[in-house]
């Protein structure tokens, strides 16, 4: 079934509010970063960032097909897909900045970032570490009969450690309603994933666990969104966990100030040839969508993502007090 | 008044365990075999009331079991996990110090992880090196946890309850060669957390324990007052938050406290209390804990790594020849 103009718009317009809410974090980052035995500067977004810069198609074409009920657990770069959920950017920028308004009240940054009000349970620093958090919440939601699933986006480097293979087949042994996402950028860190993966990855692993999944390019949009929307249908459906593996790219490095030296100028090149935003921008051209329309899309998202910079530089920190709260009630005040 | 049951300390659990079931539809269980009733009997007849969806037996995937109880409790359901042996939990210290001592935390408070983590501890006899460690200290350092560690039928059934309802992710400390020993059980008695319990008055010196180092603590004590010594011992019951109100007021009038436990001595919990107590200037410390050595599983290397109540009794002689 083909999509609608407005549908691709919608995904497109989403892809652009990612990438200016990216450029505009990197931008704000430089010089935020301990690097090289430096101390972080005072750059506005300190410490590590992870970019998704590149990956805006997976993010936008799986999360289009959520409700606000179904959960989503995410990784250490997981903006777009908190963004995609429905997040507001300008909370999320405060919290990058450390604001006291920011989703987390300046205590997660961009690591961990997370919108609980549209489900979004949280990115996560620990590669793999929201697959299993998102099976519980999968299970959650069966035993108390809501009808919703839960997703769990990972990177390829994630489908090395323990809990992804424990995961699939827990869900799988459950009948669980979820979702795992390969966002396969094809780096672990600044290592090759291809190098140090045996087999034929994320899909065959689970082919093996018995879940069902599809391969997708992940640099069309309009192919994750039909992907996505067949396989949400079927774990909607009650027919148990799937999996979409999304071949993207990694446009930056491993984070913002890593210049990733270590990879072959001509295999960016060529990725960044294959940009899911340009991509889009053709086909609703091709479609016949007002150039107008498309080119509003990105000029918008840069302005609404100006607005988040501009009112996070301008938001209060948090008071200190803060550091202390929310640790634990049982023994609150007792620190030493 | 609620009338005292007869009950062994792994009865207790499931009791408390069941209660708490009954009275929330949000506590559910989950882990290897709970659903016959746990290795020890801790979750017996719990599958055949609640059924295997509150009562849930997992596969052996540590990582999952405690991650997937993460993600239940940030969506609302209250999680007792069973990790079997505490040994077996370190599959999972991802998820257990990363994730749910720190999601409410890192998350600015939109998410709570209100899950209990029963760990059994302790030397199981002839389980030798991996299914025989006390490892609670560890967990004490975490911010986050509450620590818990009971030595008796009703301190299991009211700390227990007190652990599901408290709303902090929870370090459940059972002891494995606890789980036979019998008392009386008033299901209506609560365990605050976070209160030692005085199991002993005396006045020459103050013994500070916890789980099954309790029971050798109290065997001391009686030795002890055949020699003219008179012990007060304090079960510490919850070591975070451990209750140093109770411990420093024993403290202040014997002037002398010994902390006894089952754990490597080196880095243990004992290091803590008596360390706090020797900057406050209120009495003259000692700690008794295990040699820095793995169990072996021999019953003479075995017994080599343990402490017992010979061994209390000569840390509290040597305690009172130092003035």
């Amino acid at each position: 079934m083909s999509l609608s103009d407005d549908t691709l718009l919608t995904l497109y317009r989403t892809m652009c509010r990612i990438r200016a809410f990216e450029d505009a974090a990197e931008e704000a980052s430089r010089g935020g970063v301990a690097a090289f035995g430096q101390a972080a500067g005072n750059a506005n977004v300190r410490g590590p960032l992870h970019l998704s810069t590149g990956q805006e198609a997976v993010a936008a074409g799986v999360c289009a097909h959520l409700r606000r009920e179904d959960c989503l657990t995410s990784t250490h770069r997981g903006h777009g897909h908190t963004l995609a959920k429905g997040a507001d950017p300008t909370r999320m920028m405060l919290e990058l900045f450390g604001r006291a308004g920011g989703y987390c009240g300046g205590k997660g940054g961009s690591m961990h970032i997370a919108d609980f009000s549209v489900g979004m349970l949280g990115a996560n620093g620990v590669v793999a570490a929201g697959i299993p958090i998102a099976v519980g919440a999968a299970q959650s939601l069966k035993l108390r009969a809501i009808d919703a699933l839960a997703v769990s986006f990972f990177g390829d480097g994630a489908i090395n450690r323990g809990p992804f293979a424990e995961s699939l087949n827990w869900a799988a042994a459950f009948r669980l309603p979820m979702l795992f996402v390969c966002e396969d950028n094809q780096w672990s860190a600044t290592t090759k994933t291809a190098g140090m993966s045996a087999g034929d990855g994320a899909a065959a692993r689970a082919a093996a666990a018995g879940v069902p999944s599809e391969t997708v390019d992940g640099m069309d949009v309009e192919a994750v969104h039909a992907a996505a929307g067949r396989l949400v249908a079927q774990v909607r459906a009650g027919q148990g966990p799937r999996l979409l593996h999304a071949k993207t790219y990694r446009f930056k490095g491993h984070v913002s100030v890593d210049p990733a030296a270590y990879r072959d100028p001509a295999e960016l090149a060529a990725a960044m040839r294959g940009d899911p935003l340009p991509l889009a921008q053709a086909r609703l051209a091709a479609r016949g969508v007002p150039q107008a329309a498309i080119d509003a899309a990105l000029a918008d998202a840069r302005a609404e993502i100006a607005r988040a910079i501009e009112a996070a530089a301008a938001a209060p920190w948090p008071d200190v007090a803060a550091a202390y709260t929310d640790v634990q009630d049982t023994g609150a005040g007792r620190w030493s | 008044m609620s009338v005292a049951k007869r009950m062994t300390y792994a009865q207790a659990g499931a009791a408390a365990l069941a209660q708490a079931m009954r009275d929330d539809p949000r506590v559910i269980a989950l882990g290897e075999d709970v659903g016959r009733g746990g290795i020890f009997g801790q979750y017996a007849g719990l599958q055949a009331e609640f059924g295997a969806d509150r009562v849930v037996d997992t596969p052996i995937s540590e990582s999952t079991i405690v991650g997937a109880a993460v993600g239940m409790a940030l969506t609302g359901l209250k999680p007792v996990v069973e990790m079997r042996v505490i040994d077996f939990a370190l599959c999972a210290m991802d998820e257990i110090v990363n994730q749910a001592a720190k999601n409410r935390f890192m998350f600015g408070g939109q998410g709570r992880v209100p899950a209990v983590i029963r760990m059994p501890v302790g030397i199981w006899s002839a389980s030798a090196a991996q299914h025989s460690q006390s490892l609670e200290a560890w967990f004490a350092h975490v911010p986050g946890l509450v620590v818990v560690a009971p030595s008796t039928a009703q301190d299991n059934f009211g700390l227990l309850r007190a652990a599901i309802d408290c709303g902090d992710p929870v370090a459940y400390f059972e002891h494995k060669e606890l789980w036979g020993v019998e008392g009386d059980v008033h299901p209506s008695q609560p365990a605050p957390l976070g209160r030692a319990q005085t199991v002993r008055a005396g006045g020459d010196l103050t013994i500070v324990s916890w789980s099954k180092a309790v029971h050798w603590s109290l065997e001391a004590a009686a030795t002890l007052a055949g020699e003219g010594v008179q012990a007060e011992v304090i079960d510490l019951r919850t070591l975070w938050p451990w209750d140093r109100d109770a411990v420093f007021a024993s403290a202040e009038r014997t002037r002398r406290v010994l902390v006894v436990h089952e754990a490597v001595q080196v880095a243990g919990f004992g290091a803590e209390i008596v360390a706090t107590l020797a900057e406050a200037g209120v009495a003259r410390v000692a700690r008794l804990g295990a040699p820095r050595a793995p169990v072996g599983y021999s019953p003479g290397l075995e017994a080599r790594a343990r402490i017992d109540a010979a061994k209390v009794a000569d840390a509290a002689r040597g305690l009172l020849r130092r003035g």
